[in-house]
């Protein structure tokens, strides 16, 4: 289990209590400045709070190793960079760096295994900057799939892609879930989000406005406290639209 | 051993003993005694020193650029060179440089007051924006100070000795100096590659490499240490070798994966060849006075600089993505 309690960061997040399960996807929503790149970065053990504690298994992620941490939170950033122009398996395997990289000795097998999950096997000694927007997000979650993470915390990675896409990296998220991983997803478009999760936390203003399975998260009157909007979802479960009449 | 260290080994110990015979006096005219005394007196110290002094800046230079994200990137932006600068010209100013050790001692002592001030202001966090300019504003500062120095100079002697230094060179260098920079390059190298792997995490930005367990703090100790060492000793027996940090990583990127930990023992080796072949053509070269190291390679660095310049705006990536 990876938790927050009363998780503070500056003025940017106040006191926000969050768990995350596996096995299960948990987005994370909220109107532009919530606090939800923060609050994850705080889970991953990126950033360091001011107030509060990031645990993972109970134990705190600042007492944790940094090596024995990032085993186990696999963390893909928001606008990920990508500097130099490696091959696509190079890229994959910096996943391993935490295992000891090349000289872990074990870095193969779950390289390959990342490359096939994300169908990139035919890109592997590609270099990256010929890949298509898609495929680079496909390679930047293979690299955060190798390392073998039980928990996965992703900050906006449907951003730049297409539908196509995103349903392709939707599916791949869920597949991690059910495979028994905890997936934490930032998330824009709520719809995205009501379909994807199993649960949902809304931020507004660095704390927790609501928490718990979509439906209930992300009623018309939490969307309006949060983003002051009126919104109606239309559809049935798992195929769900927000209609929305801005206030 | 990959194949580009193999090969750039292999050219090094071709280009060693290739350096012995050329020069002023060429080995081949020599009597025996007289051939051998330069080469063991003169030849191979001023061979290793310029090996030793190259590896250091190319290594440094591949670390600077993988740290920095940046192919442009040069160790001289660090402010260790000008630190180790200010503190070889202290030692003419003051009249120590007459004694053998004193010089490269008040320039390693340069170089470590400027490695100490650049982890003290870039900080436990180790933030590159930090980081570079603090590096900045050491080698400014420094740069400053040894201008100070130079026109405080207490006689012409003193003012043309340090202009002369500053310039940059492998004349009449000893044992004594290899002895010096030898070792202490060689660890600052062991110190660069075993910060490697965290410059592989630093591809994916800061964040990535924090959450891929990369400690920014002992990273950026690695760096000050192995640059300081690399480029601290290599200032204090050659004085200012610009260029070639910037050079030889770009020259052996297409060798590589394009990992930097993949880059820094080629950079190394790339480094020192050049450097050799450099002081090796200078010293044959049939001119009135032999014309200083660090100013050949400025004079073949800018234009290099230039070039990748234009290649940058004509759409080059330089080995980025």
């Amino acid at each position: 289990m990876l938790e927050a309690r009363k998780l503070s960061l500056d003025n940017r997040l106040r006191g926000a209590t969050v768990e995350i399960p596996a096995g299960r996807v948990t987005a994370i929503c909220g109107p532009n400045g919530a606090g939800k790149s923060t609050l994850v970065r705080l889970l991953a053990g990126v950033l360091t709070p001011t107030n509060g504690e990031a645990l993972l298994d109970g134990t705190h992620l600042q007492d944790m190793k940094p090596r024995e941490r990032a085993k186990a939170i696999g963390y893909l950033p928001q606008e990920p960079q990508i500097a130099w122009d490696l091959s696509v398996r190079n890229l994959v395997a910096l996943g391993r760096l935490a295992h000891g990289g090349a000289r872990g000795g074990t870095w193969q097998g779950p390289v390959d295994a990342a490359l096939s999950a994300l169908s990139l096997e035919r890109f592997a000694d590609r270099p990256v900057s010929t890949l298509s927007g898609g495929e680079r997000a496909r390679a930047l979650l293979a690299r955060v799939l190798a390392g073998e993470p039980r928990f996965i915390i992703a900050d906006e990675p449907f951003g730049s892609l297409d539908l196509a896409h995103q349903a392709s990296l939707t599916r791949h998220l869920r597949d991690e879930a059910e495979a028994g991983r905890g997936v934490v997803v930032v998330v824009h478009d709520l719809g995205l989000a009501h379909n994807v999760a199993d649960r949902v936390v809304l931020l507004k203003r660095g704390d927790v406005l609501a928490d718990g399975p979509p439906e209930e998260a992300l009623s018309p009157a939490n969307l309006t406290a949060a983003f002051g909007i009126e919104g109606t979802w239309l559809g049935e479960p798992g195929e769900r639209v927000l209609s929305v009449r801005a206030q | 051993m990959n194949r580009p260290n193999l090969t750039l080994l292999a050219c090094l110990l071709v280009a060693i003993p290739l350096s012995l015979i050329a020069g002023r006096a060429w080995i081949f005219g020599q009597e025996q005694g007289t051939a051998l005394l330069i080469i063991a007196d003169l030849r191979l110290p001023r061979a290793l020193l310029a090996v030793t002094v190259g590896a250091g800046l190319g290594a440094a230079g591949a670390a600077m650029q993988g740290y920095l994200r940046n192919p442009l990137a040069d160790p001289g932006l660090f402010g260790i060179a000008p630190g180790a600068a200010l503190g070889a010209v202290l030692s003419f100013s003051f009249g120590y440089a007459a004694s053998g050790w004193l010089l490269p001692i008040m320039a390693l002592t340069g170089a470590g007051g400027a490695m100490a001030l650049l982890a003290l202001l870039a900080g436990r966090g180790g933030g590159i924006a930090l980081f570079t300019l603090a590096g900045l504003m050491i080698a400014s500062l420094a740069g400053a100070l040894t201008s100070l120095v130079i026109s405080l100079a207490p006689n012409p002697w003193a003012l043309s000795e340090i202009v002369t230094w500053l310039m940059g060179a492998l004349t009449d260098r000893s044992w004594a100096d290899v002895a010096l920079a030898a070792p202490l390059t060689l660890v600052g190298i062991v110190v660069l590659i075993r910060a490697a792997s965290a410059l592989d995490a630093l591809t994916l930005g800061e964040d990535a490499a924090r959450s891929m367990g990369v400690r920014m703090d002992r990273l950026l100790a690695l760096l000050v240490v192995g640059v300081g060492l690399t480029i601290g000793s290599g200032v204090a027996v050659a004085g200012i070798i610009s260029f070639v940090g910037l050079m030889v990583p770009h020259l052996v990127r297409p060798l590589t994966d394009r990992r930097p930990s993949s880059l820094i023992v080629p950079s190394a080796l790339a480094g020192g060849l050049m450097v050799l072949v450099a002081d090796s053509v200078l010293r044959a070269l049939p001119l009135v006075s032999e014309l200083r190291l660090g100013i050949a390679l400025s004079l073949i660095g800018a234009p290099f600089f230039l070039w990748l310049l234009l290649r940058l705006r004509r759409g080059g990536t330089l080995g980025l993505t």
